[in-house]
């Protein structure tokens, strides 16, 4: 009997929780979507039809699976914020958002998740936006297949593309951003995982961390931003496999990391950028199995810095392969392929016999006097360049690969 | 002009040291490109060489043919020829043939390599043209030397001397200078001490399309200006051409007054 009354209970608790489907289209008899969100019941499906939605300020406030068909469009009128989500369990799925408002007091986004778990946002198209997709103080969702296109210009009026913000466990895949501010932007967000993204032309950062933890970003391409990713004030990050190319400018880097320990850094590329990696106050990295290749200077350090190690990468046609500002250095170069290496093999086990220096004493009076930049590849510097070889005195003489390799390495 | 010209060039086709010559750069161009797996790492020996190499060669080559030819040039004088007709053909001899077995001594193994497929053309098309240049301004450079000075060691003497300030204390002073007056904006100083040394000229309209990642590097708005846009390549090549027009005004001025 007891059994039953529990089988009935059960079966009472599947129906009334079966969800129910609304339809949203123009000449429907539910015709905004802020109505149907009011009309429906926790755990609906809200399914959009094709057409122009002129609403703005829609909240959901209850978990709903949001669905457009054909990319129905909803245009914000530059009023404001388009849609905000404040409940639990919120999936979006294949809108068309535009005209997000401006505000300098207010971070209006296309799509807010605020204090919420288990969000889905998939497939949505924003362009003329502020800020893209702003989650905040919410943790466990996924942003996947989405397409953000902005049209910044200046940093101080433009907003980022995907932010995090006291966000945790949130999973960023197979999202492509361009000409916003920064592209993905984390601010003390936690276990995130950024993978498969293509940011490009941003007027800032192609990614952005700050004061975010045990982070992992993989396999993303950071092309032609002001620059390509920053790195600030995190601990324990992973970098696996990315792209970073083209970053081209007086304060371009492909990758700028600024107060990082314990990161690890592996199987990168970085082609062309002014700068592949500039280091600033960064501890314990391990720099292992990366490419760069014609980059202005592949590395530049500047200082505090302590145990980095870079072992297994190739080193390519840079015009400064690494760059320091003082001749003090704690740091390990082992194992490297340098094209600019001269030295010889002659007992052939793939590990040249005498060692090489990364750091030129043309390095070091580029960065004193930026304007001898002029001179590089001159016939005096290559002399200047030898005699400080034979002889280190501006820059640091324990700065030596001692195993520099004689092929390039493939992995 | 045409005809003085004309003898003058297959006189030093015929000679030994153009074979040497084109024999050398093609035997460069063989190396670099065949026994060395990559053409980026190619292209910057090259630069190297052509930079340091064609403009050594071109004033020693200039001034050795000058006072070689010195009786040559004496029994033309009595002839009803123009003055300027006889050095400028005498010139463009040398200059057009030295040109030519650089041309073709690097050209060849690039074109065997397979050149016209391959996305280096326009760096290794920018390489053949500053080494033309170059060797057209090294000549008439050595040609003003030889016609100023009678004493051949005291030619052959400026001649190595222009070459070795050009390519390597010009360099130098250049960067003291630069160094000593680093508290004051210098974007326009390092350009135009660029301009006024045809070597360092050919080399940073090298490095527009080499380094120029790291050229972007630097702020400065005229810097900026300059090797963003094809401003820079456009001064460069105008003045490489004002370095070839003034040592040959000079040419003809000179042999115009000299008394032989």
């Amino acid at each position: 009997m007891k059994n039953r009354i529990l089988f009935f209970i059960a079966i009472f608790m599947a129906w009334s929780s079966i969800a129910q489907t609304i339809t949203v289209c123009k000449t429907c008899t539910v015709s905004t979507i802020q109505s149907a969100i009011t009309q429906a019941k926790d755990f609906d499906t809200i399914i959009i039809k094709k057409g122009t939605y002129k609403e703005h300020a829609i909240i959901v406030d209850k978990p709903l699976t949001i669905i457009g068909e054909k990319y129905p469009v909803i245009d914000g009128e530059l009023k404001g914020e388009i849609i905000t989500i404040i409940s639990d369990d919120v999936t979006v799925d294949g809108l068309f958002i535009i005209n997000v408002g401006t505000s300098y007091t207010e971070d209006y986004a296309a799509i807010r998740v605020k204090n919420s778990k288990n969000f889905v946002i998939q497939n949505l198209v924003l362009e003329k936006l502020f800020f893209g997709i702003y989650i905040e103080k919410s943790r466990d969702g996924k942003v996947y297949h989405n397409k953000i296109i902005g049209d910044a210009v200046e940093e101080y009026n433009s907003g980022n593309g995907i932010q995090l913000w006291y966000s945790k466990n949130v999973e960023i895949e197979h999202n492509f951003v361009q000409h916003v501010r920064d592209g993905i932007y984390l601010e003390f967000s936690d276990d995130c995982l950024i993978k498969n993204n293509v940011s490009t032309l941003n007027v800032r950062y192609g990614l952005h961390f700050m004061f975010s933890n045990d982070d992992i970003y993989q396999d993303n391409t950071f092309e032609n931003n002001g620059a390509g990713v920053a790195v600030m004030f995190s601990k324990r990050i992973k970098m696996y496999n990315n792209l970073f190319k083209e970053n081209w400018g007086t304060a371009s880097y492909g990758m700028l990391l600024k107060e990082i320990n314990d990161a690890e850094i592996i199987g990168n590329t970085f082609e062309d950028n002014t700068i592949g990696i500039n280091i600033e106050g960064s501890n314990r990295i391990i720099y292992k199995h990366n490419n760069f290749s014609n980059n202005g200077w592949a590395i530049k350090v500047k200082g505090a810095c302590y145990t980095n190690t870079f072992t297994e990468n190739n080193f390519l046609y840079n015009s400064f392969d690494i760059a320091y500002n003082s001749n003090v250095n704690d740091n390990i170069f082992d194992k490297n392929f340098w094209s600019n290496y001269t030295g010889y093999d002659l007992d052939k086990n793939g590990i040249g016999d005498i060692p090489f220096r990364p750091v030129k004493l043309f390095s070091y009076i580029v960065n004193r006097t930026p304007e001898t930049i002029i001179l590089l590849r001159s016939m005096f510097i290559d002399i200047i360049d030898f005699s400080e070889k034979v002889s280190p005195v501006f820059t640091p003489d324990d700065l030596l690969d001692n195993n520099p390799l004689i092929k390039k390495l493939t992995w | 002009m045409l005809k003085i010209l004309k003898y003058s060039f297959f006189d030093l086709m015929r000679s030994r040291w153009s074979y040497v010559y084109f024999a050398f750069y093609l035997l460069l161009g063989v190396v670099l490109l065949f026994l060395n797996n990559d053409l980026s790492k190619a292209v910057i020996t090259l630069m190297n060489v052509i930079i340091v190499l064609v403009p050594l060669i071109g004033t020693i080559f200039g001034v050795m043919y000058y006072y070689n030819s010195q009786e040559f040039t004496e029994l033309l004088l009595a002839q009803p020829i123009k003055r300027s007709s006889i050095f400028l053909g005498q010139y463009l001899g040398v200059a057009l043939s030295l040109s030519m077995s650089l041309i073709l001594g690097l050209g060849i193994p690039f074109v065997f390599y397979g050149l016209f497929e391959s996305s280096a053309i326009w760096d290794f098309s920018l390489l053949l043209i500053t080494g033309t240049f170059l060797t057209l301004i090294f000549t008439a450079l050595a040609f003003n030397i030889a016609l100023s000075n009678e004493n051949k060691i005291k030619g052959f003497g400026y001649a190595i001397l222009l070459w070795l300030f050009l390519a390597v204390i010009y360099d130098g002073l250049f960067l003291m200078t630069l160094i000593m007056f680093e508290d004051y904006p210098l974007d326009k100083l390092s350009l135009i001490g660029t301009m006024l040394n045809p070597i360092d000229l050919s080399r940073t309209l090298i490095l527009l399309k080499l380094d120029i990642s790291a050229l972007l590097g630097y702020t400065g708005a005229v810097f900026k200006q300059f090797f963003g846009t094809s401003f820079g390549l456009v001064v460069s090549f105008f003045m490489l051409t004002v370095w070839v027009i003034l040592p040959v005004l000079r040419i003809v001025f000179k042999a115009k007054k000299k008394d032989f």
